[in-house]
This record gives C-alpha cells, structure tokens and sequence, in this order.
C-alpha cells in the first residue's frame, strides 16, 4: 500500500486532473474550456516538478520538462483565444454547444 | 487512518503541502461552481498561486515563480481579455443537458477512482534528493547544455504561435 513521498503530490494532481476533465467538458463558455485546459495541463507539471524531488532519481530535469510544458500551454492559450475572438466575430457566441459548423 | 494524517501533519512541509492542495482543490471546485465567468478565472488564479506554493515547498523555486508569471499573471489576465472582447450574458443558465453532466459526472469520479487505485497500489521509491545550491542558476546551464535544441524549437514554436494568433483574431478589412 502506498509507500513513498510522492503520494499525496500524485493524488492531489490526480483530483485536481479530473476536476479540470470535468470542467473541460461540462461547462458551455468556451473561456471555461480553455481554463480548464490549463488547469489539466497544471496538474500534469505537478507530477513531473514532485517526480524531480522525490523520484528515484532526483533531478532538474523533471522541472525543465515542466517549464517547456508551461510554455506549450502559453501558445495553445494565445491561439486559443485568437479563435474564440474570431468565432465571436463571425457567430456572435463563445457558447460551445452552438459550435457545430462541421457537424451539419 | 488518522494516525498516518496525525503523522503527516506533524512536520512543517507537509502543513505547507496541505494548506496549498487545499487551496488548489478549493479554487477548482469553485471554479467548476461559480456562475459568472470572470469570478471563475478569479478562482483558478488562486488554484495557480497555491501550485506556485506547492512547487516552493517541493524546491522548485524558479518554476514556482515562472508559474506565477505565466498562469497567475498572463494567461490570466488573457482570459479577463477574452471575457472582455466577446459579450458574455452575465451568468451561464441552467445546464440543459443534464443526462450529459451526470454521466459526466461518473465518468470523471470513475476516472479518478482508478488514478487513485493505481497511485495507491504503487511503490514510489525516493531516490536521494540533495537540493541545487541555486536552483535558477542550475536549471539555467542545464537549458543551455543539455537541452538546447528543444530550447530553441521552443522559441521557434512561440515565435509561430503568436505570429498565427496575431492573424488569426487580425480584423480582415473589406
């Protein structure tokens, strides 16, 4: 049964992981879902920072990789919004249900 | 049971550990509760201070800062821009698909029993930890040895991103 360090970090980012999937997929502004992406994306630089401090090879690697993995999530939130403007613009709605040009 | 919490609470990092995932769960359960849209960006700025806190107390200093910088500060005040640019009807209404939420809903609980059931089932061994003397000073030559060229595609990725952003939401004029 759970021995290590790293637990509570796993499980806290655990929680935090399912709480951004159900934000991610329930919510009807668009802005929510991207919010809420982030908030996924969080939880996983959460795994990779504990696992640089208590895996079995402690190292700065694990804080590197979140770093880049930070910036990732820059440029998927930029872009994202740049969409979201222009769907306004064309639409004249950010409601994510009503996004279904492809569908038709 | 309690006697592990009572164990776990007796020593300073592990309070720290436990006020900041406190914080960080509160601010994303209010962030899926809220009904207006900027007190949700409100909320889950205060998920991404106390993951800043949280990467404090696991010696990540320098990305505990970036955290703030990024999250807390820039895509932040995006989303407050977003909400701002598009017109948002005050406050979501009632959902109208609730079969959809609550089958939602089990999925993600059921998502997460089985995190929890692995994460608990699994031993994570420690390995020997001794903590960077200057810990921005150490992730700073390893970015510019070890993982240049990643580091450079990176910038090339942004330098991309923003570009597209930029042309993307640019008003076509006709």
């Amino acid at each position: 049964m759970g021995v290590g360090l790293a637990t509570p970090y796993l499980t806290l980012a655990a929680i935090l992981f399912c709480i951004g999937l159900y934000g991610a997929l329930a919510k009807k502004s668009a802005i929510i879902v991207l919010l809420s992406i982030e908030l996924m994306l969080n939880a996983v630089n959460l795994n990779l920072v504990a696992f640089s401090k208590l895996g079995v090879q402690p190292n700065l690697t694990g804080q590197i990789f979140s770093l880049f993995n930070i910036t990732i999530a820059a440029a998927e939130v930029a872009v994202g919004i740049a969409i979201l403007i222009t769907l306004y613009r064309i639409k004249g709605t950010t409601d994510v249900n009503e996004m279904d040009s492809l569908k038709r | 049971m309690f006697g592990n919490i009572v164990s776990f609470l007796s020593s300073g990092e592990n309070i720290a550990f436990f006020i900041f995932a406190l914080m960080a769960i509160g601010g994303a359960i209010f962030m899926i509760s809220f009904n207006k849209v900027v007190h949700m960006v409100l909320a889950l700025a205060l998920t991404f201070i106390s993951m800043a806190g949280l990467y404090v107390v696991l010696n990540a200093e320098f990305v505990a800062f970036v955290q703030i910088l990024i999250y807390a500060g820039a895509i932040s005040i995006l989303m407050i821009f977003g909400i701002m640019m598009t017109k948002h009807q005050g406050e979501e209404e009632e959902p109208k698909r609730p079969v959809h939420n609550v089958l939602l809903f089990i999925g993600a609980a059921a998502m997460f029993g089985v995190l929890f059931y692995c994460i608990q089932n699994s031993t994570l061994p420690a390995g020997e930890f001794k903590a960077a003397e200057d810990n921005t000073l150490e992730i700073g030559k390893l970015l510019f040895s070890a993982h240049v060229i990643p580091f450079e595609l990176m910038s090339v990725l942004l330098t991309v991103a923003f570009i597209g952003a930029i042309v993307i939401a640019k008003r076509e004029e006709d």
